[in-house]
């Protein structure tokens, strides 16, 4: 990336919304139990390829790379996060409802 | 370890923290930072050794040539010191 | 604390009595389900607990450019502690009190002759935990692909076109350290009291996209 051409630097900003705010605690969090590093996170970020960097946002895939070092850390198996996420997608159509608060 | 450096040139595959445009430049230690524990393990949950972690500063001439906005400017990264060929002057 | 502690909360109010942002009424994402499902593993396995992770949330909110802005003020205003915060910027701000973790930071100075710029090429490395998120467009690919490259132009699209008698220093947070420009004192402000010269100094001016506020 460093010294690739690209276009002008976007200078729109946003607010972040709740569940950003969320991965960005989760990835301290795990992080401080020693789940992962920050290493780790950049390892799993980097091996998305550069599509991800396209069609995902940035906390898109930081919570992929969060959810990829727990998987590996034994925290939760992929079994557990498919029924988890199934369950979360069957209680509402918004985040703030399936967030449940 | 040697005023002059350059940073290694190989491209393994891999987590590493030496950044590509960087590869085969020639620059000067600005600073040595200290040991740390070496990414290139932690980041696949590793037991990690420390190394030595170096500032080290270029020319914006030895990075990008006749392209240089200004030869003069600088550049600086950390870079450890396994990705470093110290230099005779 | 019980890992299975329900959050009690207003309606329509986050548990630190703000308002959901508007994207919470948009439709569920699959990333979006994903968070809520690891966070949720996470506290049945009592890993962590919702107030755990609203602490975390309150504390990055707590943090914001105005801590930069304190230190950097204390500086102008302080050669001894400028000295120290050269010598190791991440001792000094906890000197003034400012719970910035392990974080390892390295101040670089401004003069008439040098203007340093902070980037991050490999990902998205920021002083977060004194200046609180970074904005986005310094984790956009064009800042991180072109300040290597092309500083000038970047600087130039931020409205800072620098004389060709400055040196320009690059920064580039490839690994453990984290930077903060000290940006030049503006003149006319010798004596002034810290919180004045505080409210100087701007976000993107301890970036080294700006400079700060000349003085009214």
């Amino acid at each position: 990336m460093g010294g690739q051409d690209a276009g002008p630097v976007p200078q729109a900003g946003h607010d972040f919304a709740l569940w950003e705010k969320r991965v960005d605690a989760l990835m301290i969090l795990g992080s401080q139990a020693g789940h992962f590093t920050v290493d780790g996170l950049r390892r799993a970020l980097e091996d998305m390829g550069e599509d991800a960097f396209e069609t995902m946002t940035y906390y898109e895939r930081w919570i992929a790379a969060i959810n990829q070092n727990l998987i590996e850390a034994g925290v939760y198996s992929i079994e557990e996060l498919g029924r988890k996420m199934e369950e979360v997608q069957a209680r509402a159509t918004t985040y703030g409802e399936a967030a449940g608060g | 370890m040697a005023e002059r450096v350059r940073i290694r040139s190989m491209m393994p595959p891999g987590h590493v923290r030496a950044p590509a445009y960087l590869r085969g430049k020639t620059g000067v230690i600005e600073r040595p930072l200290g040991i740390f524990a070496n990414p290139e393990k932690l980041a696949y949950r590793l037991p990690a050794e420390k190394r030595p972690l170096y500032r080290v500063r270029f020319t914006m001439a030895e990075l990008w040539g006749d392209a240089a906005e200004r030869p003069a400017d600088t550049l600086d990264a950390e870079i450890y010191a396994h990705w470093l060929e110290p230099l005779e002057d | 604390m019980p890992h299975d502690h329900p959050e009690h909360h207003h309606e329509g109010m986050s548990p630190s009595g703000h308002p959901y942002r508007a994207d919470d009424d948009t439709a569920l994402s699959y990333w979006q389900a994903m968070e809520i499902a690891v966070r949720e593993l996470l506290i049945e396995k009592g890993e962590t607990s919702a107030e755990a992770v609203q602490r975390q949330i309150d504390a990055m909110d707590s943090r914001s450019p105005a801590n930069g802005a304190a230190v950097i003020a204390r500086a102008w205003a302080d050669p001894a502690f400028k000295a120290r915060l050269l010598d190791n910027a991440g001792d000094a701000s906890r000197e003034m009190g400012f719970d910035i973790g392990p974080m390892h930071l390295i101040a670089v100075e401004n003069t008439p002759a040098v203007h340093n710029v902070i980037v991050c090429t490999l990902c998205s490395c920021y002083p977060r935990n004194l200046l609180g998120l970074p904005p986005d467009w310094y984790k956009s690919r064009a800042y991180r692909s072109r300040t290597v490259r092309e500083p000038r132009a970047v600087l130039s699209e931020f409205g800072l076109d620098l004389p060709d008698d400055v040196t320009l220093r690059v920064h580039d947070s490839t690994a453990d350290m984290r930077y903060i420009v000290l940006p030049a004192q503006p003149p006319g402000t010798d004596g002034w009291p810290e919180d004045r010269l505080a409210a100087l100094v701007t976000r993107d001016s301890m970036i080294g996209t700006g400079l700060p506020k000349a003085p009214a």
